[in-house]
């Protein structure tokens, strides 16, 4: 069976719930959290890789490069937020960010 | 290739990076003062670069500077430089915020807001959209040795990463399925009979993703926590310059590429704007804390400006656009009043702090009640003639149910605005505030000057909307 583009977007979209779901019910880690947001940034990849192949149009291709770029920045912001939390609060469980409640 | 009309954006990014060096080489003391004048200055830079820059598609399509983004980016320079004014005094007095990078990152936020105002293809709009956000993640935990602040960083990094992600999603489908990310050719890939399910359901990721950003109902629980836990001084800018900046994105995206699609997207809208004000108009009544109080407020705010949307046509983006000029002011002034409530050195947030502020200072409780009576929609302040107009828009589209929603949640709305007023009237003083800095006073007495003479400047900025709304739609 050959492999057509909606295979890929049906590997992209588990990922996407996957990471949803790893940010909505997770009770454990904030670093957890954090790979959720990768995996659902990747999901997106590999949907934008999926569909520049099929359109034979690389601009899907050109912004991968800048949502991977731009995914390694929002990592290092989001670690060095959790450093200062940490700093702080002395643990990063989810748990325990409760202190405003929304 | 006609690069000049990204001139006032290019300009910002290497002040800001220049401003960056300043910083890291002045002595340490006078730093963040230095840092925060020049950037003011930037500001003022870049405002006159917008109005002379020429207007045009340019980067081969992916950047457009039009009246629109003309309009949308002197509101969102005037907010922010108003918004470092008000830092200047506030990140003096607590700890450890008096550093340069904080103008400097309030100068790349505005750079990514003007690049997303102006942005004419889907990898524009995110790469501006991101550079505002990180800016701002960065910011809102800006207090670092206080919990609340870091709290809050790390609620808006999370929330707001989820909506990126959100987004990211909606724009692969609609680049999948239209073939383009340019905004006129998905446009044209609209214009068929029958356009597919994975473009709607795109846009529907896209909508999403943008109305987390402007806390929008139901993607709203982000912003009371990160309102209420940053330095005021970040609340001030959040509550303004980014939610125009995400409005008129929104407005750009669902009315250029999605307009062919009014007909699926209407419902979504309305919905989304009576879910809004209908929260902004009871929430806040249960609250203590003004910062929250304000937060929630705000997000009937974006209720009101999304009933300009959901009439979906030029009448009601130059409705939109009137309101977030008006609102702009409205919320920094009332913010500044925020930063104005400080005791023995310490800052104070409730609303029992205000207590007696009628009889304590005069002119601070004056000029909070204009802005909690404009935010009401009394006349003659400025929140008046906008709501007024986005009522309009939606009665003249035919969307009766939105409109009533909008005059009942404003009644509603009159009850805690008014709350406060008769707690800074009629109740016993609770002791004096600190004295003002100037530049505090400045502000307060700018915005409240703006929010009760708007009147004088209404057909100006009417004028002003219209042509940015024919230049939008035209």
């Amino acid at each position: 069976m050959p492999l057509s583009v909606s295979h890929y977007l049906v590997v992209s979209a588990i990922l996407l719930v996957i990471g949803i779901f790893g940010i909505f019910m997770n009770r454990k880690n904030v670093i957890t959290i954090m790979m959720s947001i990768e995996l659902m940034l990747l999901a997106v990849n590999l949907n934008l890789v999926a569909f520049s192949g099929a359109l034979g149009d690389l601009t899907g291709q050109v912004f991968t490069m800048f949502v991977l770029t731009v995914a390694a920045a929002e990592a290092a912001i989001g670690l060095a937020i959790v450093v200062t939390y940490f700093r702080n609060r002395g643990s990063i469980a989810v748990e325990d960010v409760n202190l405003m409640k929304g | 290739m006609n690069w000049l009309v990204a001139l006032p954006e290019i300009a910002l990014a290497i002040l800001a990076m220049a401003i960056l060096l300043v910083g890291a080489f002045a002595p340490k003391p006078g730093a963040f003062r230095l840092a925060s004048m020049l950037s003011l200055g930037a500001l003022l830079i870049t405002t006159g670069l917008v109005a002379v820059a020429p207007q045009g598609i340019g980067y081969g399509g992916l950047f457009v500077a039009d009246a629109f983004s003309r309009f949308v980016k002197v509101v969102i320079l005037a907010s922010a430089a108003l918004a470092i004014i008000l830092s200047l005094d506030f990140n003096e007095r607590e700890d450890e915020m008096a550093r340069f990078e904080f103008p400097v990152l309030i100068l790349f936020a505005s750079a990514g807001m003007l690049i997303m105002v102006s942005a004419n293809n889907l990898m524009t709009l995110y790469l501006g959209l991101e550079l505002q956000s990180l800016a701002l993640y960065v910011i809102a935990a800006f207090a670092r040795d206080t919990l609340r602040s870091a709290e809050a960083g790390l609620k808006y990094f999370v929330l707001g990463s989820l909506a990126s992600g959100l987004l990211l999603y909606g724009i692969s489908l609609v680049y999948g399925f239209s073939g383009s990310m340019d905004f006129s050719r998905i446009a044209t890939a609209l214009l068929a009979p029958k356009p597919s399910a994975g473009l709607i359901v795109g846009m529907i990721f896209v909508l999403t993703g943008l109305s987390f950003k402007i806390a929008a109902v139901p993607f709203h629980m982000w912003s009371p926590d990160v309102y209420e836990g940053s330095p005021t001084s970040v609340t001030a800018l959040l509550g303004s310059a980014p939610k125009v900046a995400g409005i008129a994105l929104l407005l750009r995206v669902m009315l250029v590429p999605f307009g062919h699609l009014l007909p699926q997207w209407q419902l979504l809208i309305e919905i989304v704007s009576i879910a809004s004000m209908v929260l902004g108009s009871l929430a806040p009544i249960m609250q203590t804390n003004v910062k929250r109080l304000l937060a929630y407020s705000a997000i009937g705010h974006v209720g009101y400006a999304l009933m300009g949307l959901a009439a979906g046509n030029a009448n009601g983006v130059t409705d939109t656009l009137v309101y977030l000029a008006t609102y702009a002011f409205m919320a920094l002034g009332s913010f500044a009043v925020i930063i104005a409530m400080r005791r023995q050195g310490r800052p104070v947030e409730t609303i029992a702090d205000l207590s007696g502020l009628g009889r304590n200072d005069g002119a601070l409780a004056l000029v909070l009640a204009v802005f909690l009576l404009s935010m009401a929609g009394l006349p003659p302040f400025s929140g008046f003639f906008a709501k007024l107009y986005v009522f309009l828009a939606a009665v003249h589209s035919g969307l009766w149910t939105l409109a009533a929603f909008g005059i009942i949640t404003s009644i509603f709305g009159l009850y805690y605005y008014l709350r406060i007023v008769k707690v800074m009237y009629f109740d016993a003083p609770a002791g004096v505030f600190d004295h003002r800095a100037p530049s505090l006073s400045f502000v307060i007495a700018a915005t409240g000057i703006v929010t009760t003479f708007f009147i004088v400047v209404l057909g100006p900025v009417t004028a002003a909307a219209q042509a940015a709304a024919q230049a939008l739609l035209g």
